[in-house]
C-alpha cells in the first residue's frame, strides 16, 4: 500500500497481548484516517453508550496517509475514543514528531483495549513492541516522565504520555506528546489513565512508501508556495504564533471576558500576541515538516517551556479577567506539566471565578489555597497545580465547568456546549462561529468548523461577522473540509493557504489514487455524519446542539458587539436542511445512504 | 478632527501602538492611511468602532480605527 502502512497494532493491556492485524483498506480510504478511520473503528468496535472511562471503552492512537511523508506538515495523530467530559465522541488532534515516528515504526494506527492491573507503558522499536512496568513513572509530570523514558530507551525516542491529570482521571485530561505537545481536548487522557497506561514510546526507522514521488514533488512545491505568500501563514503566524488574535478579536468586541460576562478586555494588549514575542518569546517551536512553526517557546523566571497558544491566554488571562502575562505563560507550563487542556481548564477557573463571585463557593472552599477571584494572577497558577492533583477544591476543578457549576445548581454558568468548554470567541459577535460551536460533534470547540477565518480574518472572504444569510452553508462546508483534513494527517492551519484540490494533489501522489477536490470534501462530510450517529447511539441528542443561555439572552454589556445575543434560531434549521437531515437535527436515511455511512 | 489609529504587529514597527491623527472634516480610511504611509496592501483587517469598514469610509471625530496587517491562527 502506498501512503498507509497497512498494519495497525492491537494492544489488550488487560491480557498484556500484543497483536498484528492488517488494515482494512477499503475502510481506510472511505474514511481517510485520522479522525475519520478512528470513528469508523470506534462505531464498529466500542458500543456508544458505554462508561468512557470503563475497560469497555478504547482509545485509538491513529495517523493519517499524509503522516509521516514529505508534505507540509505531515506530522499529525489523531486519540480517538468515547469523551468522558461530553459523552461524544471524541478526536484529539496533535502535532510534534511522535506522529511521524509512528509511521516509520510501520503503523497506522495503536488500538488500546481493556485495562492493565498495575501501570504500564508501551516500548514500540519498529515491529517489536514491549509492555512495560511504568510504576516508577506513575505520579510523575510531563517532563520528568519525558526525561526518565529518554534516559531509558534514547535521546531519539518519540514519547507521548499522560501527567498526573491523566492519571486522577481528570476530564480535563489531555495525552501530551514531545513534552508539551498535546492532544488536549475532550479528556481523551483521562481515558489514557483509566487503562493505567502511562506512556508510549516509539522509534521507526522505515519510511512510507510513495505512489508518485515526481507528482508529490510538484503538488508540494504548489502548497509551499501557496503557504509562504499568505499572510496569515507565511508572514502572521510565523512572527507571532496564534497569540497575535488577541487584539484582533478584542477590536471586535468578541473577545470572552470574566466568563463571558463581558466581551471586551481593558488590558488585551498587556496579554497580547505582540507583547509576548516582545517580552517572553525565545524561539520558534514548529512541528515536523512545518513551514508556518507557529508554535512558541518562552521563558519566565525559572520556567521555560512550548506555549503559550491564543486559547490559553484568552482562557487563563481575560476569562479570568488576568493581565499578567507571565503568570498565564506559568499556567500554560503547569497545564503542560500535569497534562490538563489548557482552554478547558481556564475556562474551569473562570466559573469557579463567578460562582465564588455570586457567593455561591465560600472562601472556606478554597482551604489554604488563593481566593478564585477575576483578577487574581496567583490564584490562577496555584489552582493550576492542584486542578493537576485533583487537591482540595481543585478535585471539583478537575471535573470541568459543567460539573462544577451543576453541583452548585447552577448549569447555565459553564460556558460550554455538550458540557466542553468554548474557547475564545464569543459568539454574541460572530454568527457563524456561534453556529459551529453549537452543532460541533464534540462540544465547544474552535477548530471543528473555523468560522473565525472568513468572518474576522477574511479568508478565503471576508464575510460580514454579524449577518446571518450564507452562515449555515459556510460553517457545513468548513465542518466537512476540515473533518477531512483532520483525517489526513495535515495541520488545519494550511487550509488557510491551500484549498480542497491542493489536498486531494497531495493525497493522490502519496496514495496513488484519483480523487477531487469535491470527492475530498465529501469524505469529510462523510466523516461529520458518522461522528453524529456516533454521538446520538452514545444518547447525545441534537437538543444539545445549542449554546449556554447567556449567549442566547443576554446582550453584551459593552464595546463594538454591544447589544447583541447569539441569533441561534435564526441559522439553525438552514444548516439541518443543508445537511440533509431533518428539522430535528437527525441524519435523514437518504442521506447516509448517499454518503455510505454504515 | 481627531483620530484614533490603533496599530498592531508589524504595523508598530517605526509607526507605535497608538495614533492621534489630525485629519481635515470629511477626510476616509485612505486618508488615514497615506498619513501614517501605511500601504493599502498591508491592510488585511480594517475596523472603525470595531465594525469591519472599507478603505472609502468618511471618518468621523473621534473614530477609532483598527488596523492589522495579515495574521491570524487559532
Amino acid at each position: 500500500m502506498y501512503g498507509y502502512n497497512g498494519k495497525i497494532l492491537r494492544v489488550n493491556l488487560t491480557a498484556r497481548t500484543v497483536k498484528v492485524e492488517a488494515l482494512d483498506e477499503t475502510k481506510a480510504r472511505k474514511y481517510i484516517g485520522g479522525r475519520g478511520f478512528g470513528t469508523k473503528m470506534m462505531m464498529d468496535e466500542v458500543d456508544p453508550s458505554v462508561d468512557a472511562l470503563s475497560p469497555a471503552n478504547k482509545l485509538m492512537i491513529v495517523t493519517g496517509p499524509l503522516t509521516g511523508t514529505a508534505t507540509p506538515t505531515g506530522g499529525r495523530y489523531m486519540a480517538v475514543t468515547k469523551s468522558p467530559l461530553t459523552g461524544t465522541i471524541a478526536s484529539s488532534n496533535s502535532g510534534g514528531y511522535f506522529g511521524a515516528e509512528l509511521k516509520f515504526a510501520g503503523w497506522d494506527a495503536i488500538i488500546l483495549e481493556g485495562k492493565a492491573s498495575a501501570p504500564v507503558y508501551l516500548n514500540i522499536i519498529d515491529d517489536k513492541v514491549e509492555i512495560l512496568d511504568a510504576a516508577p513513572l506513575w505520579g510523575k509530570v510531563l517532563s520528568a516522565t519525558t526525561d526518565a523514558l529518554e534516559q531509558a530507551h534514547g535521546g531519539k525516542a518519540r514519547i507521548l504520555a499522560i501527567g498526573p491529570a491523566g492519571e486522577r482521571l481528570s476530564l480535563l485530561a489531555s495525552i501530551m506528546n514531545d513534552r508539551w505537545r498535546a492532544a488536549g481536548r475532550s479528556g481523551v487522557g483521562a481515558v489514557m489513565g483509566s487503562k493505567n497506561l502511562k506512556a508510549i514510546v516509539v522509534k521507526g526507522s522505515g519510511k512510507v512508501a510513495i505512489a508518485n514521488d515526481d507528482a508529490l514533488k510538484a503538488a508540494f512545491a504548489v502548497c509551499m508556495t501557496k503557504i509562504k505568500e499568505n499572510g496569515v501563514t507565511g508572514t502572521g503566524l510565523p512572527a507571532y504564533g496564534t497569540a497575535v488574535l488577541v487584539n484582533i478579536i478584542n477590536e471586535n468586541g468578541a473577545f470572552p471576558t470574566n466568563n463571558f460576562q463581558e466581551s471586551v478586555f481593558g488590558k488585551a494588549e498587556e496579554i497580547s500576541g505582540e507583547a509576548l514575542a516582545e517580552k517572553y518569546l525565545k524561539k520558534k517551536d514548529p512541528c515536523y515538516r512545518c513551514p508556518i512553526a507557529c508554535g512558541r517557546y518562552c521563558e519566565v523566571d525559572d520556567i521555560k517551556g512550548g506555549g503559550p497558544e491564543y486559547e490559553t491566554i484568552w482562557a487563563f488571562g481575560s476569562d479570568c479577567g488576568v493581565s499578567s502575562l507571565k503568570d498565564v505563560i506559568k499556567a500554560n507550563y503547569w497545564c503542560n506539566e500535569y497534562g490538563l487542556d489548557t482552554i478547558s481548564a481556564g475556562a474551569t477557573l473562570a466559573a469557579a471565578m463567578e460562582l465564588y463571585q455570586r457567593g455561591l463557593v465560600k472562601k472556606a472552599d478554597f482551604g489554604d489555597g488563593p481566593e478564585l477571584t477575576f483578577g487574581n494572577a496567583d490564584a490562577i497558577v496555584e489552582w493550576t497545580k492542584r486542578m493537576g492533583k485533583a487537591e482540595g477544591f481543585g478535585a471539583k476543578l478537575a471535573l470541568g465547568s459543567y460539573r462544577l457549576c451543576d453541583s452548585y445548581g447552577v448549569p447555565e454558568l459553564s460556558m460550554s456546549v455538550k458540557k466542553q468548554e468554548m474557547p475564545a470567541y464569543d459568539p454574541r459577535g460572530i454568527v457563524g462561529q456561534g453556529l459551529s460551536y453549537a452543532t460541533s460533534n464534540r462540544g465547544g470547540c474552535h477548530v471543528r468548523g473555523y468560522m473565525i477565518s472568513p468572518e474576522i480574518l477574511g479568508l478565503p472572504e471576508k464575510l460580514d461577522r454579524l449577518d446571518t444569510a450564507g452562515k449555515p452553508l459556510w460553517t457545513k462546508i468548513f465542518q466537512d473540509f476540515t473533518a477531512a483534513i483532520d483525517s489526513v494527517g495535515l495541520c488545519l492551519f494550511t487550509s488557510f493557504a491551500m484549498g480542497a484540490d491542493d489536498y486531494a494533489a497531495l493525497y493522490n501522489a502519496v496514495c496513488g489514487t484519483s480523487i477531487t477536490g469535491a470527492e475530498f470534501i465529501t469524505s469529510g462530510e462523510r466523516i461529520w455524519n458518522l461522528e453524529k450517529q456516533y454521538n446520538l447511539a452514545a444518547g447525545i441528542g441534537s437538543n444539545q446542539d445549542t449554546l449556554p443561555p447567556r449567549l442566547l439572552k443576554e446582550p453584551i454589556p459593552e464595546g463594538p458587539s454591544k447589544g447583541l445575543v447569539h441569533p441561534l434560531d435564526k441559522v439553525l434549521p438552514e444548516y439541518y436542511s443543508l445537511r440533509g437531515w431533518d428539522a430535528k437535527g437527525i441524519p435523514t436515511k437518504a442521506k447516509l445512504a448517499e454518503l455510505g455511512v454504515d | 478632527m481627531t483620530i484614533q489609529a490603533r496599530l498592531f504587529a508589524t504595523l508598530r514597527e517605526g509607526r507605535g501602538k497608538v495614533i492621534a491623527a489630525e485629519l481635515e472634516e470629511g477626510a476616509t480610511v485612505a486618508d488615514l492611511a497615506a498619513r501614517l504611509a501605511i500601504s493599502h496592501k498591508d491592510i488585511a483587517i480594517l475596523l472603525v468602532g470595531g465594525r469591519d469598514a472599507a478603505m472609502d469610509k468618511i471618518l468621523t471625530d473621534g473614530d477609532i480605527v483598527s488596523v492589522f496587517p495579515p495574521v491570524g491562527g487559532g
